[in-house]
C-alpha cells in the first residue's frame, strides 16, 4: 500500500534536506520512494512543499486533496494552508512556531490566533510540539528541520533503521552529533 | 547499482553514460541542476553559456565538431535559442546533438506555460519524453543514437514533476565514443540558399523514416489491459494516469514524441472501445489523434492550464462522491515570495518607490520581487532582457503621448549579460532618455547561485576574468557622468544617484554593487551582525516595516527583528528617524 506524506513549510527552514534524508532512508529500507520538491520564486521567506511517497511501486510523485496519511507542517499557518491534502484518519504533525509572512509583517494581513486549538478540534490524530525550542535547548535552532524529521520517522514508524547512518551522507561531520541528538529528541516527543 | 534521483541528475548521468564530452547551458528553472550535475563528470566539458542561444550555437558547433553534445535550458530558453534551433534541423549533427528543454507546467517559477513540444514540428526535429528519473537516465543515452543515427538534432522535452522528482535509478557505465573527425562539407553546413533548399528535402525525407522509426522505437509501448479504455500518453502524465488506473486499462505510452507513431496510435485505437488522451497543457497528441480521423476524449476533460495531478485526472474520470476533506474556519495569510532579509535590491527599490511619477520595467530574476508590497515599484515585466529594452518603447510612446513619466529599466547583472547589453546599446544609438538600473550582486541568484560572467569563477570552478560591468556601460557610449556605482547597503548615496538619474534627460545607468546576502562567503562574513531595537528610542512609527523586510515585525506592541534572520544591512536603521536601530557586530 502506497502512503503520502507532505511536508509544508517557509524557504529556508530545511524542508528540503530532511526530506532528502528521509527518502534516501526508506529507500535502505527497501520501498520504491518518489519525491517531488517545487522550488518557488523566492529563496527565502515563500511557501515550500515537499511531497514523498513510498511503497511497493510507486507512478506519480504528486499528492493531492485527502490523500496525505501524514500532513508535517513546519510552521503552523502553513498547517492550516495544506489541511485539506491530509487524508481522512490521517496524522498532522504541527510545530508550534511561528513566521510572519511579508503581508502581516505589513499589516495587509493577520496571523492568526488559535491555530493549534483549531486544528485539534478538526482533526483527530494531531500531534503538536515545539520545534524550535527543542533545537535552540539542544544548542542550535536551525536543527530545527531534524527535530521535526524525528518526530515524523516516529509516526511512521520508521524509527528501527540507522538514521544517523544515512544522515551522514547529507550533514558535514562537525554537526552530525548535533543533529543525531537533534532526531532522538524529535522522537521522543 | 540503484540511486535515488531528481530528473536532472538522471540526465546528466544519462548524458555521462552516453559519452557526451560537451555540455552548454543558461541556469533557469527547472533546468539549472542539469549543467551543476554535469559537471561533476571530469570526462565532459561544461560551461555556463552567456544566454540560450550562445549554448545552444555552442552545442552546434561542438556537434560538427564531432562531439556528443548536450544543451540545456527551461521552456522559455528554447525562445532565446529557436534561431539555431530552427537550421541546425537543416544542418543535422555529426557528434550527436541533444536539446533539453524544462517546460515548467504551473509556472511555479515561469512568466509562461508554453508547451515547448510544439517546438518540434515547427522544428523538424526528433522529440523524446522521459515520465521518471530511470527514463531519463535510459531514454537520455538512446536520444545521442538516435541523433547521430538519423543525422538530426533531438529535443528532449521534461517538465518541472520530472525534473525535481526522486525516483530509483540503475546506474550503468561510461561507453566513451571519443569525438568524431571533421570532415568539411559546405552543402551540409553552410545554409545559404543554394544548399538551404536541398537540405529542405533532405528533412522532409528524413522526417519519413524517423516516423517509421517512432512504430517500432522501443520508447513507443503498449501495456495491454481491459481493452473498455484505453489511454494515449507521455512523460509525468503517463505516470499520473497510471497511478489513477493502475492495471485496469490499456495504456498507449509515448516515450518518442515527434514524428508520433501513426501506425501503432492506429492499432492502439481500434483495439479499445474508448480512447482517452491524458497529457498536460497543450492538446498536442490530441490533435494529431483526430487528424488520423480517430475520435477521443481529452481537453473537454483536462484542462490545458496549469499543472496535471491524479486528482486532476481523477475528478476529469472517476468522480467520486463525499470524500472528506478536512477544512478550517482559520484563513491561512498568504505567503507570496519576497526579497530575503538583508536582499541589496532592497535599498534600491526603496529609494526609487518615493517617486510617484516613476514608472519602473523589471526583468527577470529575485528583483522581478520589486513588485511587492510595500515597495510596489515594479510595473511591468515581460522577459530576460526586456527590463532594458521594453523601457525604451515605453519611454517613446510616453512622449509621443505627451506624458511625463520618468522610465526606470531594471534588470541584474546576469540578466545583462544575458540579454542587457544589445537593448542598452540601442539606448545610446537612439538617445532614448531613460533610467537603466543594473542590480549587480555578482551572481545569479533566484535559480540558486550559478556562476557568470561577473563572479570570476567558471561553471567548472576555475578561475575566470571579471567582465567589468560600468567598463561595457562606458565602452557603449553612456558618458561618464551619466553613469552612478553605488553601494546599495548605503541608502545616502543610493538617494543621491536616484535622485540623478530622476532629473537626467539622457540615458542614465545606475549599477548597486553589493553581493547577494545568501552568498556562502558572504553569509560567514555577516553571521556576527545584526540590527536590534533601542525600545526607549523607538517610537513604533513602522517606517522600518516600510522597507518590506521580512526580519522586521511588530509583535504585541514592540517592533522587534528576528537576529536570525538579519544580517545588518541596516537599511532599517537609515530610514528611523529617531536612530531606534542599533547595528551590532562588524
Amino acid at each position: 500500500m502506497t502512503k503520502s506524506i507532505l511536508l509544508v513549510g517557509v524557504g529556508g527552514q530545511g524542508i528540503i534536506l530532511a526530506s532528502k534524508i528521509l527518502s534516501e532512508g526508506l529507500l535502505k529500507l527497501g520501498y520504491d520512494v518518489k519525491m517531488s520538491e517545487i522550488h518557488g520564486m523566492a529563496q527565502r521567506g515563500g511557501s515550500v512543499t515537499t511531497q514523498i511517497r513510498f511503497g511497493e511501486k510507486v507512478y506519480s510523485p504528486c499528492v493531492g486533496s485527502g490523500e496525505a496519511d501524514v500532513l508535517a507542517a513546519f510552521e503552523k499557518v502553513e498547517a492550516v494552508r495544506w489541511l485539506h491534502q491530509l487524508k481522512e484518519g490521517g496524522t498532522l504533525l504541527v510545530n508550534d512556531y511561528e513566521i510572519y509572512s511579508l503581508p502581516v509583517l505589513i499589516g495587509q494581513e493577520k496571523y492568526p490566533e488559535g491555530i493549534i486549538k483549531e486544528l485539534k478540534s478538526r482533526v483527530e490524530n494531531v500531534k503538536s510540539f515545539d520545534a524550535g525550542k527543542i533545537a535552540v535547548e539542544l544548542g542550535n535552532i536551525k536543527t530545527q528541520n531534524i527535530v521535526i524529521l524525528g518526530a515524523l520517522i516516529k509516526a511512521l514508524r520508521l524509527d528501527t533503521l540507522d538514521w544517523a547512518d544515512v544522515m551522514k551522507e547529507y550533514i558535514p561531520p562537525r554537526l552530525l552529533d548535533l543533529n543525531v541528538k537533534a532526531l532522538a529528541a524529535g522522537m521522543e516527543i | 547499482m540503484k540511486k535515488i534521483l531528481t530528473g536532472n541528475e538522471a540526465i546528466a548521468r544519462g548524458a555521462y553514460e552516453a559519452g557526451c564530452t560537451i555540455a552548454a547551458a543558461y541556469p533557469g528553472t527547472p533546468s539549472t541542476e542539469i549543467l551543476e550535475n554535469m559537471a561533476k563528470y571530469q570526462e565532459i566539458y561544461t560551461e555556463w553559456s552567456t544566454n540560450e542561444k550562445v549554448a545552444v550555437e555552442l552545442a552546434c558547433g561542438a556537434s560538427i565538431g564531432g562531439a556528443r553534445t548536450l544543451a540545456a535550458m527551461k521552456h522559455v530558453g528554447l525562445n532565446v535559442a529557436a534561431d539555431p534551433l530552427f537550421t541546425i534541423a537543416y544542418e543535422g549533427v555529426n557528434g550527436g546533438l541533444v536539446i533539453v528543454t524544462a517546460d515548467d507546467p504551473g509556472m511555479h517559477s515561469s512568466q509562461n506555460e508554453q508547451d515547448n513540444r510544439r517546438y518540434a514540428p515547427f522544428a523538424k526535429v526528433a522529440m523524446i519524453e522521459p515520465a521518471d528519473s530511470q527514463e531519463c537516465k535510459d531514454f537520455m543515452k538512446h536520444a545521442f543514437e538516435v541523433s547521430e543515427i538519423f543525422d538530426t538534432p533531438v529535443l528532449f522535452r521534461l517538465t518541472t514533476r520530472v525534473c525535481h522528482s526522486k525516483g530509483l535509478v540503475e546506474l550503468g557505465e561510461r561507453t566513451e565514443v571519443g569525438v568524431k573527425d571533421y570532415q568539411k562539407d559546405i552543402k551540409k553546413y553552410v545554409m545559404i540558399p543554394a544548399h538551404s533548399r536541398v537540405r529542405h528535402y533532405q528533412v522532409e525525407e528524413r522526417l519519413n523514416r524517423l516516423r517509421e522509426y517512432s512504430n517500432n522505437c522501443p520508447l513507443n509501448r503498449i501495456e495491454w489491459g481491459d481493452k473498455k479504455i484505453g489511454i494515449v500518453t507521455s512523460g509525468i502524465s503517463y505516470s499520473h494516469a497510471k497511478e489513477v488506473f493502475g492495471d485496469s486499462v490499456s495504456y498507449l505510452k509515448i516515450g518518442f514524441s515527434f514524428p508520433l507513431p501513426d501506425k501503432m496510435i492506429k492499432k492502439f485505437a481500434k483495439a479499445v472501445d474508448k480512447l482517452y488522451v491524458i497529457e498536460e497543457n497543450e492538446p498536442y497528441l490530441e490533435d494529431f489523434i483526430r487528424t488520423l480521423g480517430i475520435e477521443c476524449l481529452g481537453k473537454e476533460y483536462i484542462p490545458c492550464c496549469e499543472e496535471l495531478s491524479p486528482e486532476i485526472i481523477r475528478k476529469a474520470f472517476l468522480p467520486e462522491k463525499d470524500k472528506k476533506v478536512y477544512d478550517s474556519e482559520i484563513k491561512a495569510p498568504s505567503r507570496p515570495p519576497v526579497l530575503c532579509p538583508g536582499c541589496p535590491h532592497r535599498g534600491i527599490y526603496y529609494a526609487v518607490s518615493k517617486y510617484k511619477d516613476v514608472v519602473a520595467v523589471g526583468d527577470i530574476g529575485c528583483y522581478t520581487l520589486g513588485m511587492m508590497p510595500p515597495l510596489s515599484v515594479t510595473d511591468i515585466v515581460i522577459c530576460m532582457g526586456a527590463g532594458i529594452s521594453a523601457s525604451l518603447g515605453f519611454k517613446r510612446a510616453s512622449m509621443k503621448g505627451g506624458r511625463d513619466e520618468k522610465i526606470f529599466g531594471f534588470i541584474g547583472d546576469s540578466t545583462f549579460f544575458h540579454s542587457g547589453i544589445t537593448g542598452l546599446i540601442d539606448a545610446v544609438y537612439n538617445k532614448t532618455p531613460a533610467v537603466f538600473v543594473i542590480l549587480d550582486n555578482s551572481i545569479t541568484a533566484m535559480t540558486g547561485h550559478q556562476e557568470n560572467p561577473g563572479t570570476g569563477k567558471t561553471l567548472m570552478g576555475e578561475a575566470a576574468p571579471v567582465i567589468d560591468i560600468e567598463s561595457i556601460v562606458k565602452a557603449v557610449g553612456i558618458k561618464a557622468e551619466d553613469i552612478r556605482v553605488v553601494d546599495p547597503y548605503n541608502l545616502e548615496m543610493t538617494q543621491a544617484a536616484v535622485k540623478d538619474a530622476h532629473e537626467a534627460q539622457e540615458p542614465f545607468v545606475i549599477i548597486t554593487k553589493q553581493p547577494c546576502a545568501l552568498i556562502k562567503e558572504v553569509q560567514k562574513k555577516r553571521a556576527n551582525i545584526y540590527c536590534s531595537i533601542n525600545e526607549e528610542k523607538c517610537t513604533k512609527c513602522k517606517a522600518c516595516i516600510k522597507t518590506g523586510c521580512p526580519a522586521i515585525a511588530f509583535k504585541n506592541g514592540q517592533i522587534v527583528i528576528d537576529r536570525s534572520m538579519c544580517n545588518g544591512c541596516t537599511l532599517c536603521a537609515q530610514v528611523c528617524k529617531f536612530d531606534a536601530v542599533e547595528k551590532v557586530g562588524e
